[in-house]
């Protein structure tokens, strides 16, 4: 890894010479190897020999997205399970099991994957392994344990339905998506989780966990020889395909709203967004530089005219939301309630300016430096690079990305911008949530 | 499935000290009091990670913890000096201070810092709490001297034209706005502090009371940035893909001529009569989502009060407080199933400080039987103790969490930070670990029972709703 990150110095083609399915690469400070296991997964590995820890990044593909009409909470219901037994061992005994030996070991429902995370010392391995192998294949949803979860589940959910922030996020993705699964809320309702079965979740466990569904990466300090053989103790129970599902496209509907939820709040949470692009759209480095320049960070115009110029909101950002299913770009605030009004005005004002103007060279260029610039810091723990190298498989975006992906942002032009600019920054797409008592909102549409 | 707790007081400001702070750096051990390396299954206790240190002809120490997976380093100067230094009347100028400390020097405008450092990529930012103050930048090795020509320039050189001071001191109004008072959890944590703390300045929220926050001027920030911020009184912490070698000719030439100026002052604050009677503080707040319990004690430091029991509390915060499997949650959550979590936290810090349990209550029930479990709990470990097996597997958990801030370099600084600047030394961290793998069951009874005393502790409650 570390040759690969000295960003652009490593040639494509050594990397190509050094690495391919199944073999080795010469012994190197992180290199990635690809390794196929003889149960017919393939892991992406980088090792680091000099820290004593191993760290896993898995998903599933399919997520709350397959949740069943009326079982809304099914998946993060399911992802909170895993690590209450398994096997032969009891809630207590499997977490006394992971606890005794530091091992985090965390399952999330996302719209669209299961997310797994396993971090152990690398002298754990085997029994962190032989406990994720446990809890995918063999978990137990003892029915007090699963009452235990319930219960902390609704507690979420009722905590979140007072966080503004939140509470402005379902309502905005509810607007958005009526009909379609993603305007559920991923954590599910309280009436789904209230409907979950203990059969539901055996199902779950049964149909959507399989090799042909699963992803991993790893990163840490294990000999690579060692690796499949780990990565088969732990995913090799699983059968070997999933169960069919597809979830449709997604419509955006309802453009252009504004909608509020009523929460006694001082200050108010706004989410915002359009129509965005998936993550395979030949424009998408276009719009990851635009959406820099746009709402990226503390130098990006939303960020200097809402906070800096006119001090409306402490937090202004907004970012690229591809799903599976949908191309969107999102963004958020956070203001005192008589401020809110004011701070739509100039978000609103600002998408529409870059739509119309499009970016200046001086700009352009301190997004690149700074988009650049940063590529190597996701990549400084072997958390970090586990994470990204599945991201990378889950994209397909194929082993060279490390090395050709500060080129693709540097080949962004202004016209490219203007271009994604004009596509993507639709004013009068702008859809918006408000959750607080926010003052001369219009909420008709 | 564990839900997740509030952890210690600290104020943290991104980038630009205006923006709402986002804590980029996690408190790297909750049981605090540092731990770096790593005790192997067998045997030995092995130092898989050593810190290389040295100290510059104007006092200034530098800490640097090779990590070189990839081309990045953070790089951090701490202050041994914090909120609990803030002179009496002015409290929050340490944490005005550090948002002032991004306005600019003679030579760099303001915001030009953090500008230069995300125009490279990079991020940056500070974070204030009550024995320190840090400044860190994480950047890719190549920009590590811009980073230490910026960061050295204003130990020194802060410029601070009038004109900033009043708009910054009303964004920190507004920050205090967001983190605090519209935030029910965090105004209890601030009552229950100023309970337990009848005359230690532990007992000052660090972002400061509001009405003394409106009172802070120019020539406060000054007189405080004047007495404090000199080299003596500074640690360099530099983490990543670095070695000493290669830092100490830099360190010297940027930081090594700062001249030294007055001596650091003494860290002497007041210290807390001894407890006479258990405090209670209740609060009811229509915000809050469910009933919460805080319940604090006052509590001896490695450094100030009974400091044996110091290490023995770590454990203690473990055995009580150690996740899915920790005693609080088996009897609160799963047991008796009365809440949706609960926690165990003691603090590092310089002076006497506070072991810490929460709990909560679900939506709509009253705090009440969660108390009693609570209580119940406590009685039970304190009559009764742990086992030794027991302690040794909390003993183990500890060393090995510990052993996963060597994975990112960030969290190892900060971990090397919060525990110099409290007063520990490099053996002090070093020796952690072998120190913690002595600690008997003995050692957590005795310090559970001289620490977990009616007379000592503060209850806070925060209800939805009156009767809640």
């Amino acid at each position: 890894m570390r040759r690969l990150l000295t960003a652009g110095l490593t040639a494509a083609a050594l990397l190509a010479a050094a690495v391919g399915l199944g073999i080795a690469a010469p012994a190197g400070a992180g290199d990635i190897e690809r390794v196929a296991t003889p149960a017919g997964v393939e892991v992406w590995y980088s090792r680091e020999a000099r820290i004593p820890i191993l760290s896993v990044a898995l998903a599933f593909r399919g997520g709350a997205a397959l949740d069943p009409a009326g079982k809304e909470g099914l998946a993060a219901f399911a992802a909170g399970l895993f690590d209450e037994g398994a096997g032969a061992l009891d809630s207590q005994a499997f977490q006394q099991a992971v606890a005794n030996r530091a091992i985090e070991f965390r399952v999330r429902a996302g719209r669209d994957h299961l997310w797994v995370t396993l971090n152990t010392l690398s002298r754990h391995r085997a029994e962190a392994f032989r406990l994720l192998g446990l809890a995918l294949s063999a978990p137990r949803f003892d029915e007090p344990a699963v009452e235990r979860v319930r219960r902390l589940l609704l507690n979420a959910r009722a905590t979140d339905a007072m966080n503004p922030r939140i509470a402005a996020a379902d309502r905005w993705f509810r607007t958005v998506f009526p009909d379609h699964p993603y305007g559920r809320p991923t954590d599910g309702t309280a009436a789904g989780i209230a409907a979950v079965t203990t059969d539901d979740l055996r199902a779950f466990a049964a149909t959507r966990l399989a090799r042909d569904n699963v992803v991993i990466a790893a990163a840490g300090d294990v000999p690579a020889a060692e690796i499949a053989a780990l990565v088969d103790s732990a995913l090799g129970g699983l059968p070997a395909s999933s169960a069919p599902a597809t979830v449709g496209e997604a419509a955006f509907a309802n453009a252009g709203r504004t909608v509020v939820v009523p929460l006694s709040s001082p200050q108010s949470a706004v989410v915002f967004g359009m129509p965005g692009l998936k993550r395979d759209d030949p424009d998408f480095y276009a719009a990851v530089v635009m959406n820099e320049v746009l709402g990226g960070g503390s130098s990006s115009r939303l960020f200097a005219e809402v906070r800096e110029k006119r001090g409306l909101a402490y937090d202004v950002h907004a970012y690229l939301y591809p799903l599976a299913h949908a191309g969107l770009y999102m963004g958020g605030a956070a203001t005192r309630n008589d401020r809110v009004a004011d701070t739509i005005a100039v978000v609103r004002a600002e998408i529409a300016r870059l739509a119309a103007d499009g970016v200046s060279e001086q700009e352009l260029a301190a997004a690149k430096g700074h988009l650049t610039g940063a590529f190597p810091l996701r990549f400084d723990s072997g958390r970090k690079i586990a994470r990204m190298m599945l991201h990378v498989r889950l994209q397909g975006l194929g082993l060279d990305y490390f090395d050709r992906r500060n080129g693709l942002i540097e080949a962004v032009a202004r016209e490219d911008v203007a271009r994604v600019a004009r596509r993507l920054l639709r004013p009068d797409l702008l859809t918006l949530a408000v959750a607080g008592a926010p003052e001369g909102i219009e909420t008709a549409p | 499935m564990t839900a997740g707790s509030p952890s210690g007081q600290r104020t943290a400001s991104a980038a630009r000290p205006h923006r709402l702070a986002v804590a980029v750096f996690l408190a790297a051990l909750a049981g605090a009091g540092g731990g770096a390396a790593v005790a192997q299954t067998d045997g030995e206790p092995a130092r898989l990670f050593a810190a290389d240190s040295f100290t510059l002809d104007n006092g200034m120490q530098v800490v640097v913890l090779e990590n070189r997976r990839a081309p990045v380093v953070v790089h951090m100067v701490w202050y041994r000096v914090g909120a609990a230094d803030d002179p009496p009347g002015k409290s929050g100028l340490a944490h005005f201070l550090e948002h002032l400390m991004f306005k600019g020097t003679a030579r760099a405008g303001p915001g030009e810092f953090s500008r230069e450092i995300a125009a490279r990529g990079g991020s940056d930012g500070a974070f204030t709490a009550a024995d320190y103050t840090a400044y860190f930048q994480r950047v890719a090795r190549a920009h590590l001297e811009l980073a230490m020509e910026f960061e050295a320039d204003r130990m020194r050189n802060l410029v601070l034209p009038e004109s900033l001071i009043e708009p910054e001191r009303a964004v920190i109004l507004e920050e205090r706005g967001s983190r605090t008072d519209t935030a029910p959890a965090a105004l209890l944590a601030e009552q229950i502090a100023a309970a337990q703390f009848l005359n230690h300045p532990y007992g000052t929220p660090v972002i400061g009371w509001r009405h003394e926050i409106e009172t802070l001027t120019r020539a406060d920030a000054l007189a405080f940035y004047d007495r404090h911020y000199v080299p003596g009184n500074a640690i360099l912490i530099v983490a990543g893909d670095v070695t000493a070698e290669a830092l100490r000719p830099l360190a010297e030439k940027h930081y090594g001529i700062i001249a030294p100026g007055s001596r650091p002052a003494a860290r002497l604050r007041p210290r807390e009569p001894p407890p006479l009677g258990p405090r209670r503080v209740e609060l009811v707040d229509g915000r809050a989502a469910q009933a919460q319990l805080v319940r604090s004690y006052l509590a001896p430091s490695h450094a100030t009060g009974d400091s044996q029991h110091a290490l023995p509390l770590q454990v203690l915060a473990e055995l009580l407080g150690g996740g899915a499997v920790g005693r609080l949650h088996r009897a609160l959550v799963v047991d008796e199933a009365v809440a949706p979590w609960a926690a165990a936290y003691y603090a590092t810090a310089l002076d006497e400080t506070r072991f810490t349990l929460y709990a909560a209550a679900f939506p709509g029930q009253a705090i009440a039987p969660v108390e009693a479990a609570l209580d119940a709990t406590l009685a039970a470990f304190l009559t009764g103790g742990p086992d030794e097996e027991e302690v040794a597997a909390a003993r183990e958990r500890m060393i090995a969490r510990a052993t996963y801030a060597l994975d990112d370099p960030g969290t190892l600084a900060n971990l090397y930070g919060t525990a110099l600047a409290t007063g520990h030394d490099l053996d002090a961290i070093e020796s952690w670990p072998s120190r913690l793998a002595a600690v008997t069951g003995a050692q957590v009874i005795a310090a559970a029972r001289a620490v977990l005393r009616p007379e000592r502790s503060v209850t806070g409650i925060l209800r939805p709703a009156e009767g809640g």
